[in-house]
């Protein structure tokens, strides 16, 4: 056996093992990128479709519409893709494959928002995409209004949330809340805001723009409150027009 | 005849009690404390740690002639992270939804000291075999705390056990929540985490007195 104490044996063994591990990781992620690109776009859809309610969901959990259906679901509920850039409305059929924190970063006048307009059951759903941080890391997700600015549905997600707290954002029981909520204060735009004191855990009175938030997951639900308020403000002086 | 030697169930076994890495060689607190507030949190952790401390061992113990001692922790680190990121990208490729559930715990099992400890006190001096046992024996030691921790923390802050309403609903006031009970909020945040752990050493050492080290 060789003398692995020798500094040339340590720096070529450091350099050997760099290259390889390096090469395995390189090989794994682009064998299996298109895999995880084509995974990540069904999620978006199934995301977009989970906020306007078209969803597999049972008792309690949050179920989608399963990966080999949500496509032609998807074609079917989503009537319209839009961009909103530099005050003009423009189609655009892959509007949802838009990356809304790389658009957020941008200058205004070279931000691209997409926006989804759905319709079930002869309703008409206006699907904006959020995107915010949390406690630890991003949080996104959708909100569904109709053509009143209630809250039809919500969608969140996160990265890095801490489990059994800030990671219940994605429960059913804390978006179910939003459901009728509206963003609306009068003729101001109020947004919703997760609040803290209990005053209303059944969440009955829907036109206070409060929903109850989780315990011990404060930060996580500012940055909720934060992501719904700055967002879909950017798109309330186009909503007016885009209506039909 | 035996499947295992004595030896090798000891290897599997001691780390499940006298020897659990978080309450006797103190190891893996940080994650015992951050990820217990579900018991369905711990269960994927536990499961998750198990495999990476298993592989892991294996592939320190048929590398541990060959590691040069000055970098040994770097060769370690580098074994476990690629490790961890080639099965989340596989998850993400074709399960993608597990993936999603377990992509918090990415980071936490890189940086949980239990696998390095392993694999510097164990794996870089004992063979494939035996380290395979080691890192599973650890790897459940280390599960069993956080499940017990998991399911008190559940249970008495959030009043479920993997999401099911076991002691009523809060809300509607029915099961023991009719009689005036309520969730301690307290169970849910980190420092509860500790005073179980803390409870669990106490109940333990005090059952086994040779586990009380001597000043």
């Amino acid at each position: 056996m060789a003398n692995t104490d020798k500094n040339s044996y340590t720096l070529i063994f450091a350099v050997v093992m760099v290259l390889v591990v390096g090469a395995l990781l390189a090989f794994t992620a682009s064998s299996l990128k298109p895999r995880i690109t084509e995974n990540e776009r069904f999620e978006k859809q199934q995301n977009i479709l989970y906020a306007m309610g078209v969803n597999e969901n049972v008792e309690g959990a949050v179920n989608f519409i399963p990966t080999n259906k949500v496509e032609a679901e998807f074609s079917k509920y989503i009537k319209e893709q839009l961009v909103i850039q530099n005050g003009e409305v423009k189609k655009d059929s892959s509007a949802y494959l838009i990356n809304l924190k790389g658009e957020l970063s941008k200058d205004i006048s070279e931000r691209k928002l997409p926006l989804f307009v759905g319709e079930k059951e002869r309703k008409d759903y206006y699907i904006i995409p959020l995107y915010g941080k949390g406690l630890w890391d991003a949080i996104w997700g959708f909100v569904a209004l109709d053509s009143e600015y209630v809250v039809q549905g919500v969608y969140f997600d996160h990265k890095g949330e801490t489990p059994g707290l800030g990671a219940n954002i994605k429960e059913r029981y804390f978006m179910d809340d939003f459901t009728g909520e509206e963003i609306m204060n009068g003729t101001e735009y109020g947004g919703i805001t997760v609040a803290k004191g209990n005053n209303d855990p059944l969440n009955e009175r829907k036109n206070d723009g409060k929903v109850d938030a989780i315990a011990g997951a404060t930060i996580t639900g500012n940055g909720v409150t934060a992501m719904i308020n700055s967002t879909v403000k950017l798109y309330i002086p186009y909503l007016k027009d885009i209506k039909l | 005849m035996a499947l295992l030697s004595k030896k090798d169930t000891g290897l599997l076994l001691d780390p499940l009690a006298d020897n659990n890495p978080i309450t006797i060689q103190v190891l893996g607190i940080c994650s015992a404390l951050a990820i217990t507030a579900q018991l369905k949190a711990s269960i994927v952790m536990a499961v998750s740690v198990m495999f990476v401390l298993a592989v892991g061992n294996v592939v320190i113990s048929l590398m541990r002639n060959i590691i040069p001692s000055k970098i040994r922790i770097i060769v370690q680190l580098v074994v476990v992270a690629a490790l961890v990121i080639i099965v989340d990208q596989v998850l993400k490729a074709f399960a993608y939804e597990l993936s999603k559930t377990l992509s918090v715990f990415v980071g936490l099992i890189i940086t949980n000291c239990i696998i390095m400890g392993r694999f510097e006190a164990f794996a870089l001096g004992n063979g494939p075999y035996r380290s395979f046992l080691d890192g599973i024996g650890n790897a459940a030691g280390y599960g069993l705390i956080l499940i017990i921790v998991g399911f008190f923390r559940e249970l008495l802050g959030s009043g479920t056990l993997l999401g099911f309403k076991v002691l009523g609903d809060p809300i509607a006031k029915t099961g023991l929540y009719a009689i005036g009970y309520e969730n301690n909020g307290f169970m849910l945040l980190s420092p509860m985490a500790l005073i179980v752990v803390g409870i669990i050493i106490w109940v333990q050492r005090s059952r086994n007195s040779a586990l009380i080290e001597e000043n």
